[in-house]
Formats: C-alpha cells, structure tokens, sequence
C-alpha cells in the first residue's frame, strides 16, 4: 500500500535546508518571445508547492522548462544536485522528475496498460515494471478495470487518474502537475485534489500549477505567485490564500 | 498584384515572344524548325503546368493529372479516328469528360476531408487506373505503344485540328494557348475563390464556419484544373501526332508535372512556366551533352536517357528541402526583401 | 471474357491467395512507415527494387551463396532506410506531410535512373526454380507458398514486436504525440531511426522474396509501388492484420480479373475498388478514426 515509494534520498529530507529542486534567475521563452524573466524558486523534499497565477502568466512554460520540453536561456537549475540545464530532455526524467502535461495528453489509441508501459520506458523503471504496475492498480482500482480500454475514450477524470498513473510508473520523487483540474468538471475538480493529496500522502514531492487558486491553496504547503513571467510574491499556502490581493484578482472575493 | 497588363515588363516580353519565331528564322535559319519545337514543347507543357498549378497552389496536390492530360488526348483522337468525328467538337468533349471525373472523383474527396498526401495517393490511384483502362482497351487504343490521329490532307487543317508540318503555325497556336492559360490564372488570382480556397487550405473549419461552401470552392477549381490539363492533353497530342499512355498520362507524366512547378514556383504566375521551360530545357541539355560527348555515351550507354531522370530526382529533393517556394518564388522573394532594404 | 467455373478458376482463386502473401509482405515494412508513423516513403518500392539488385549482385556476380546474400541485403536496406530518414526525411519532418511525399518522390526518380544507369534496362532473373506443388489439377509454385509462410511469420514477429516490447509501444506511441515522447525518457531521434531500419529491413525481406520469382528491371516499382500505398490504406494505416486482408482482395481481383479478361483489367478493377472503398469508409475497411 503506502509504501512511501517516493521518499527523497537523506540529503534533501524537509528541513535539511537543501532544496530537491532549486531554480535560479530562469529566463526562457518561445523564439522571440520571452515568456519568463529570472524566475527563482525552490521544492524541498517532501513538500507540495504550488504555483499560481493567470492565463498567460508562465505557469505551464515553468513545467515545460524544468521537464526539459523548452530550454532555458539563463539561470540555474538543479534536481538534488544535477544541472537540469545540461541534461538532455529525454534524460530528465531519470533525475526523478515525472511531467504530468497540461491536458494530460495520454495516447489516446494506445490502451490504458500501454500508456502505463510507456510510463516504465526508463531502464530503471522496466526493471521494477510488475512491481509498479500493481502499485499503480492498487492506488487506482479504475485503472485496473479499464487497463484494455483505449484511453482517448475515457472521461476527463479518468483520463487525469491514468496521466498521474503514467507519471508514477517512472518511479519519480518529483511529480510535476501542470493545471490538473483544467477543462473537467466541478465534481471532478474536487476528485482530482483528492488524487493530490493521495499522492502527497505515498510520500511524492509534488509541484502543482493551478489556475484554481481557491481549492490549490488548500492542498498544498506553499505557494509562488507568478504574474507575466516573474515571481511576484511567495509565502506558505495560509498567508497567500488569506492575502488581500490574491482573494480578490484570483479568488473572486 | 498589379494587373500582368499593366506592367511594361510583360509588354516587352510579349512582345518578344509574338517575334521569336522572325527572330529565329533570322538568326538560325538551318535550325528554325528545331528551336521551334523547343518553343511548342515549352509553351505546351506550360499551359498544363499551369492548369495543375490552379490546385496545387490551394493545398491540393495531385499526383494524378496524368489522367487527365491522358484523357483529353486519347478521347479527341479515338473519336477522330474511330467515328470521324472533328476535334472541333471532340476536344470539348475531352474537357468536359476530363472535367465530370474530376468532379466525380473529387465530390466524395473534398466531402470527407481527404486533403493532402491522403489526397495525392487517390488521385495516384485514378492516374494508375485511367493508364490501366487504356492499355486494356489495346484494340481501340494500341495498348503501350499508343496511336495516333490520322493525318487530314496535308496536315494542317482547321477542321482536323491539325497543324503539325507548319511550325510557325503551331507555334502561334501554342502561344495564344499559353497566354489564356495565365489569363485564366490571373483571374483566379483576383477572384473570391482564391480568397476562399486559400483560407480552406489553411483551415477548412475556420473557412466553413465564415460560410465559404468550402466543398463547392474545391469543385470548381477542379473541374477547371482538369479541363485545362485534358485540353493542353488534347492539343499536344494533336501537335506531336502520337499519343502514348506513358507519354501523354500515367504516373511519370503526373509526378514531372509537380516536380515542374515545383521547380518554377507554385504560388506566382510564371511559375509553372518557368518550370516548363526548365525541365525542357534540362531534358535537352542533357540529351545534347550525351550526344556530343563520346566519354558519356560510352559510360552510359542506352541508359544515358536517365541521367535526367536522376538529375530531376536530386533537384526534387534539394528543392523541398531548400527551396520550397521553387526558382521563381525565391528569385521574387529574394527581389522583393532585396527592394525593401 | 473466357471464364468459366471450373478448376482453373480454383486454381486462379488460390493463387490469389498465394500473390496476397507477397502483397502482404511489401505492405507490412510501408505499413509500419507510413501506418505506424506516418512518414510517407513514396520510394518504397524502389527500396525493395535496390534490395533485388543487392541480391543478383552479391549472388551472381561476387558469387556469394544466397544464405548469405540476403541477410547481407536485407542489412543493406535496413541502412539504406536509416539514411533515407536522416537525409531525406528529417529535414521536412516538422513541415507539411505532402513535403515528405515529394522529397520521398525525388528519391524514386533518383533510385530509378540510377538503377538503370548502373544496371542497365535489361531485365535480371536470379534463375532458381523452386519447382511447384501438384495439387489434383492444379499447379502452385513453391516460390509463392514460401512467400505467403514468410510473409504470414513476418507479421506475426512485427505485431508482437509492436505490442510486447517497450520500443514497440513507443513506435505505437510517437505518431499519436510526439512532444511528449521526452518526459517519458524516449528519444525520438532513435525511435525514428529504428522504425526506419526495421521498414527497411521489411523491404529487404520482400526484396529476397520477389527475387525468387520476378526478373529485375529498375521500373519493376511502378508495378508494385502504388499497389502497396492502396493496400495499407484500403487495410486501416497501422493495421496489420488489415493490410493481409486488404492484400488478399487486391490479390484477388488481379488474379481473377487477369484470367478472365486481360491482365490491366485486373489491376484496373483493383484501383477502382481501392477508390470506391475510400469514399465509402476513408479509414480503410479496418482502420480506426480517419
């Protein structure tokens, strides 16, 4: 069950001070456009960070760049020591890191088990495959029913369920979310926050981009506000949900 | 774009070319009829070209204009020879023909969104078929050998449609024929269809939700692609006196029309004229060499034919590489970024 | 028409069967291309023409015994599919899909020409007779049953290749969404290149086959070429079992249509029917979604 299979090595264990994921002055853009200006961050282990802000604002090509999708023109960035900036992108996600991309972007006439399979691509990961396909199937019975089924034909719900199960079948430490509860509806949203706090709760260190600012403030520890590239303002989930601003530009109140 | 006519270049250059054949018997006088036939050939091939052009520059690239470059020609010489009936009637009615498969072809294409390389490997099969029908039909058609118009009186004549012997006759034929194919592109340029194609081309849902009737657009164009292919068809097979199913449709004669306008530009007027006038030129080019050079000949052999097949392969692949917009459109594009330093 | 119900119409029938088998083998390598993929290598069949050449020459002229020459070949091809896409297919990978087919097309001419440059027109013939099976009346040529075992083994060694192992799922994968191939730890790069050799690799294959029974002329592609795109459309793209029923009608039509009227007519009605089927159902006749 819980295993806490995805515990972080000692040496970015909560409250060592040392980050797992630590970003530094990133720029980076799309061609000529810049989409983000010396953004600086960091996730220790552990923890659930989310990352908040508008349409447009970066949120998603900060996933993209720390998943290694688009490269960063400056700065730094590390996962538990190694530079992300030189390891190639299909490399990244043997540093622990699992993308689960906007839209979720399963295959959509590969069944749900190939997509799994897919997830085990990385040496290490094939290795463990049985082992960890049967974790997944444990933590999600939905998947399991539906593990012949072609994905693309699934609800927005189940489709989110079996794009986090992807991720998890790498064995990652970091799970980056990139907008979980867009385009699904209200009952669902709250379905998938719950498939959050499931997997903080295994022990992964999650990453989560949200534009629904009201429900991520209340999964996560702490939250970065992000407004046309660049990090505005910082702080523990409590004292941003309860900022002025944020309630009324983000939250509508 | 400026009206063509309006433009001094395109007089001088009319003019020039209203005067080749003059110019030619004046300057080569042993050689007029050789340089002649070059000019027929090129002006031909151009008016084709150019009919193949009207789909090509929307999207709608077809690996199967041999079928009906084949049709125009076969029809008008099968109800000349077989029934006696004139060209003057038989050539509109390879049109026609040529225009309803088109169409026929086309409706359920356009209708379920079959569009580009999908779209190029339909048509590959029709140009494949037609070629097939009318090697089967050997009786009627001599098979893969082809056949040819009977010859009216002296070989030239009006109501045969014939004016072979004459080369400056022909030549003027061909001219006049060239300048209404680029007149019928021009108009098409200038129309709403272009307008409205170009935007399918780019997205035919954006373009049906604005409410261009995007399958009826695609109809038209290609009716009229294929009629000015089945025409050039027709008149060439009535200019060279022979038609084969190799030489005048099927596979190869499709796949040189599109490395031709490839090569000359899909999207500007003279493009595929251009074009014409470089594979012909290519083709004789070579041909000269080969026989001029003992070296060659000798090296290649009866095989010397396919150095040019081989030379059009490497500029295919160069150009869709390199070159997408094809000779002339760089030339312009490179003109026009050239004026607005 | 001279065609009556008798034996010789079984035997038609039959052979029928048999001509699917090979049919079936040169769509599995452009099935996986262009199905899997979707890459369009229009040349294909001048692929498998080049490999029926590597065969004649290591066999007939450097004097090789075939047991070596075709794996020799089919390796031959395999790389000759890796350069095609490195050089040819790469660079126009991220435009228009009518650009692969036209940079692809170019490759035809060249591989023609120079064929015949080098080899000359005349026709080649690997002269092995493999004799032919009696059955009551009827003759079927042992060349042909081999053609259809292999081509049966081939299909079923591909479709499990394709569904068991993890580059297989990738192949699968990286024509529904190739962006994202990189979070998953694949390199597309390598997972084009391996497809690559592996249709090239098919195209040996069939090339070995064809050797057997056809003579070698550097236009023998424009026989068989278009044939194989109808087949693999007609069959559902990436459908394997698809394109061996696919192949089978095809083969039919030109076997029956050959003995009954005249050997176009046979292939006519097959292009015909190929047309007919993609208005009805644009997906092939086993396809998923168009």
């Amino acid at each position: 069950m819980s295993t806490g299979m995805g515990l972080a090595s000692a040496g970015s264990a909560p409250g060592s001070g040392k980050a797992m994921l630590d970003l530094a002055g990133i720029n980076a853009g799309y061609g000529a456009f810049q989409a983000l200006f010396g953004v600086s961050m960091r996730v220790e282990a552990g923890e659930a960070v989310a990352v908040i802000g508008a349409n447009g604002a970066g949120k998603t090509t900060l996933l993209r760049v720390i998943s290694g999708l688009i490269p960063a023109t400056a700065g730094s960035m590390t996962m538990e020591g190694t530079d992300l900036r030189r390891t190639a992108p299909h490399r990244i996600v043997e540093t622990g890191i699992a993308h689960v991309p906007e839209s979720r972007r399963l295959f959509p006439r590969l069944s749900v088990e190939d997509n799994l399979r897919m997830g085990a691509f990385i040496k290490p990961a094939r290795a463990r495959y049985a082992e960890r396909l049967e974790y997944v199937y444990e933590l999600f019975p939905r998947l399991k029913e539906r593990r012949a089924q072609l994905a693309g034909t699934m609800s927005g719900g189940e489709q989110q369920m079996c794009a986090i199960g992807r991720a998890l079948m790498s064995g990652p430490k970091l799970i980056l979310l990139d907008e979980p509860s867009m385009g699904l509806a209200p009952v669902i949203v709250a379905q998938v926050f719950d498939l959050v706090r499931r997997i903080r709760s295994e022990g992964y260190t999650v990453l989560i981009v949200e534009q629904n600012v009201a429900q991520v403030l209340k999964v996560v520890d702490r939250a970065y506000l992000i407004e046309v590239g660049r990090i505005e303002k910082s702080g523990t989930a409590a004292e941003l949900a309860a900022s002025d601003d944020i309630q009324k530009a983000y939250m509508g109140i | 774009m400026s009206a063509p006519r309006f433009n001094p270049g395109y007089v001088i250059g009319l003019a020039l070319m209203i005067a080749f054949p003059f110019i030619v018997t004046t300057f080569f006088p042993s050689s007029q009829k050789y340089y002649l036939h070059l000019a027929i050939q090129i002006l031909l091939w151009a008016f084709i070209y150019t009919g193949w052009s009207l789909m090509g520059r929307f999207g709608l690239t077809s690996l199967g204009h041999g079928a009906f470059t084949g049709i125009g020609a076969y029809i008008t010489v099968l109800l000349w020879n077989q029934t006696g009936l004139t060209p003057l009637i038989g050539i509109p009615v390879a049109v026609v023909t040529a225009a309803l498969l088109g169409l026929l072809v086309g409706y359920p294409c356009f209708r379920q969104r079959i569009t580009g390389h999908y779209f190029a490997l339909v048509t590959l099969a029709l140009t494949e078929f037609v070629r097939l029908v009318i090697v089967g039909m050997r009786d009627l058609t001599g098979g893969s050998l082809g056949t040819q118009p009977q010859r009216y009186g002296d070989g030239i004549s009006i109501y045969a449609v014939q004016f072979e012997p004459d080369r400056m006759l022909a030549y003027y034929v061909a001219l006049v024929m060239w300048v209404i194919g680029l007149y019928i592109w021009w108009r098409v340029d200038r129309s709403m269809d272009r307008f409205a194609l170009d935007a399918a081309s780019q997205d035919e849902d954006a373009a049906q939700s604005v409410g261009i009737d995007v399958t009826r657009e695609k109809l038209k164009i290609t009716a009229l692609s294929a009629g000015m292919c089945a025409f050039g068809g027709a008149m060439f097979g009535q200019y060279q006196m022979y038609i084969g199913p190799d030489t005048i449709a099927g596979l190869s004669v499709s796949l040189n029309m599109v490395f031709a306008v490839i090569a000359g530009g899909m999207y500007v007027m003279l493009g595929p004229t251009f074009g014409a006038f470089f594979t012909q030129m290519l083709a004789e080019t070579l041909r000269v060499a080969i026989q001029s050079s003992a070296w060659l000949k000798s090296t290649l052999g009866s095989s010397a034919l396919a150095l040019d097949s081989a030379i059009y392969g490497l500029l295919l692949i160069l150009f869709i590489i390199y070159m997408p917009k094809g000779i002339l459109g760089t030339a312009i594009d490179w003109w026009e970024k050239r004026k607005s330093r | 028409m001279d065609c009556a119900l008798d034996i010789f119409f079984l035997e038609a029938v039959l052979n029928g069967l048999l001509l699917a088998g090979l049919l079936a083998l040169l769509a599995l390598g452009l099935n996986l291309i262009f199905g899997v993929i979707d890459v369009v290598w229009i040349c294909y069949a001048e692929l498998v023409m080049v490999g029926m050449y590597a065969i004649f020459h290591f066999h007939k002229t450097a004097g090789m015994p075939l047991v070596l020459a075709i794996p020799l070949a089919i390796l031959a091809i395999a790389f000759a599919g890796i350069l095609l896409h490195t050089l040819i297919i790469r660079p126009v990978l991220d435009s228009a899909p009518i650009n692969q087919l036209l940079v692809t097309g170019g490759v035809l001419f060249l591989l023609q020409a120079v064929a015949t440059m080098a080899f000359g027109v005349e026709f080649k013939n690997i002269g092995l007779q493999l004799g032919s099976l009696p059955v009551g009346e009827m003759r079927f040529s042992w060349n042909r049953i081999l053609t259809f075992l292999v081509a049966l083994a081939a299909m079923l060694a591909l479709w499990q290749f394709l569904r068991r192992t993890y580059i297989g799922t990738a192949i699968r994968a990286i024509s529904q969404d190739r962006q994202i191939m990189p979070l998953m730890g694949v390199d597309s790069k390598q997972v084009y290149l391996i497809t690559s050799a592996i249709g090239g690799g098919l195209a040996g294959l069939a090339a070995s086959l064809m050797v057997l029974q056809f003579d070698i002329y550097p236009q023998i592609g424009l026989q068989f070429g278009p044939l194989t795109f109808m087949i693999c459309v007609l069959g559902g793209l990436g459908n394997m079992v698809g394109g061996f029923i696919a192949a089978f009608i095809i083969a039919q039509f030109i076997t029956i249509g050959g003995s009954c009227f005249a050997t176009e007519w046979g292939y006519a009605i097959a292009f015909l029917f190929f047309m007919v089927m993609i208005f009805w159902r644009p997906q092939g006749l086993f396809g998923g979604k168009a």
